[in-house]
């Protein structure tokens, strides 16, 4: 169970980095569709009873292309975009999954993983947290003004296209044991926490990454020690979010 | 130092959904000119200068002479206020991405006048014309030599305004710079630009402002009769050539 439990916490990191971003950028609705696409693949691989990583990963990097090409097609709305491939994914996934797997494909199931599979995690979160450091500065000019970026020489769609596949990255290595359903939300709730917490980049980063990393760390503990029938998942989220209620007391700054 | 011609624009149009919005647009602008370009609203202003900074796709010839570094001043900039950013993080980000040596935030910090204060402060919070410095110390990092400016104080009280266009002369002067300006305000045309472009539908006109400037061309521009009359220091009807003497 120790590579488990260490790719969940590298997981934490990973969700706090990219979600921070991902708030900044009003992406965060975006965070529950991209885990949602994964579902009719993981419907598939359960159907068809081959690796739940691999066809989850597939729909995945169909749906980040997907939603990159709309992000670029400004006469269409991405919005309604979204909202029809997300409704599409969960019922495609859930007509495929067979019903005594759907409640693993929806809320996760924290299981041992091969040593193979830790590797590959391990090398996805230095990827992202590689990537995250290294265009953070090209990320906050984006931010700031695409024009502006595109004039000092940014190339936006690349940029775009990357922090995308980063994200979807981010929502697969968490896919198998917080589920398509909850996937999204440790991207989502620690970067609202941190977001309260701070007013420079620099430490509403590590506050997302705190909260994140905490949130999974007494998830497993409460799951460990006291509520021992609970499931990993819904316990990580509801900790995240009472740790975004507690934010709530913090002075605003 | 750059000198002669800077840019040449041949035979420019651009068209958004099959709408022309400039068409068949020549003019030269020489390195050290201060160009102001000017024109009722929706005539293409902006997406002239967004066209010369290669961020919209055109027909024609835009043609910047080899070493130019542009500095863009946006009109508006829609960024989210709310972001945790501070005015510091936003300079280090551009100096990062263009590999600007250390300390340089902080020397154009001083050259433009923005306070430690304003550097740590988050850009939701500073005023309007502290966010128009910004923009402009932002321009201004990475050295450029021409400076794309898209009605700096359009947001701005007199005041500040007058601030704006006192730096931007001083900026000019002490660094060479060549600076092409979007403006609606025809005083500061007068004062500050050696050249002037118009930007209408069915006008087009590009020299000195006095000659461009006349009432008859400002009546067709903007289809309405002009407000504007040059205070002449000489006869009404004097050729240009005479009213170059006192400048």
């Amino acid at each position: 169970m120790l590579y488990s439990i260490i790719l969940a916490f590298l997981f934490a990191v990973a969700a706090g980095l990219v979600g921070s971003f991902a708030l900044m950028k009003r992406m965060i609705l975006a965070a529950d569709v991209i885990s949602h696409v994964a579902l009719p693949g993981l419907g598939l691989a359960f159907l068809f009873h081959f690796n739940p990583l691999l066809g989850g990963g597939a729909t995945l990097f169909l749906g980040t292309l997907l939603i990159w090409k709309l992000q670029r097609n400004e006469s269409f709305s991405t919005e309604v975009a979204i909202g029809v491939v997300f409704a599409g994914s969960v019922a495609i996934g859930a007509a495929l999954t067979p019903t005594e797997d759907l409640v693993d494909a929806f809320f996760g199931k924290f299981e041992q993983i091969s040593g193979f599979t830790f590797i590959i995690g391990v090398l996805a979160v230095a990827l992202i947290v590689f990537f995250i450091f290294r265009y953070k500065s090209a990320l906050i000019l984006n931010l700031f003004s695409p024009e502006l970026a595109a004039a000092t020489g940014i190339n936006l769609n690349r940029l775009n296209l990357l922090f995308l596949l980063s994200f979807s990255l981010t929502v697969l290595i968490g896919l198998r044991f917080m589920g398509a359903l909850l996937a999204g939300a440790l991207i989502i709730v620690p970067a609202a926490t941190g977001r309260r917490l701070s007013n420079s980049i620099g430490v509403f980063l590590l506050a997302s990454t705190l909260a994140s990393v905490l949130a999974v760390g007494i998830g497993f503990l409460i799951n460990t020690y006291v509520f021992r029938s609970l499931s990993i998942a819904p316990t990580i989220v509801i900790v995240s979010v009472l740790l975004f209620c507690l934010s709530l007391f913090w002075p605003k700054t | 130092m750059t000198t002669g011609i800077i840019l040449s624009v041949k035979a420019l149009s651009i068209q958004f959904d099959n709408r022309s919005v400039i068409r068949n647009l020549s003019f030269a602008v020489d390195a050290g000119d201060n160009v102001a370009i000017i024109g009722p609203n929706g005539a293409g202003k902006t997406v002239l200068l967004k066209a010369l900074l290669g961020l919209l796709p055109y027909q024609g010839e835009i043609h910047w002479s080899p070493g130019v570094r542009l500095g863009y001043v946006p009109q508006k900039v829609a960024a989210d206020r709310q972001m945790p950013i501070r005015v510091r993080d936003l300079l280090a980000a551009k100096a990062h991405v263009l590999k600007l040596a250390a300390g340089s935030v902080e020397a154009l910090a001083t050259l433009v006048g923005l306070t430690p204060e304003v550097l740590n402060a988050s850009i939701g919070i500073i005023s309007g014309g502290q966010f128009q410095k910004v923009l402009i110390a932002f321009a201004l990092l990475g050295k450029p030599n021409v400076l794309l400016f898209d009605e700096p104080t359009a947001s701005l009280d007199e005041l500040a305004q007058e601030k704006v266009y006192e730096l931007v002369e001083r900026l000019q002067r002490e660094q060479h710079l060549t600076v092409l300006l979007v403006s609606h305000d025809l005083s500061i045309v007068y004062r500050a630009a050696n050249k002037v472009l118009c930007v209408s539908k069915d006008t087009v006109c590009f020299g000195p402002p006095r000659e461009v400037l006349t009432p008859a061309t400002l009546e067709a521009m903007y289809s309405a009769p002009a407000k504007f009359f040059l205070h002449q220091h000489g006869e009404e009807s004097a050729p240009p050539q005479t009213v170059t003497s006192h400048d």
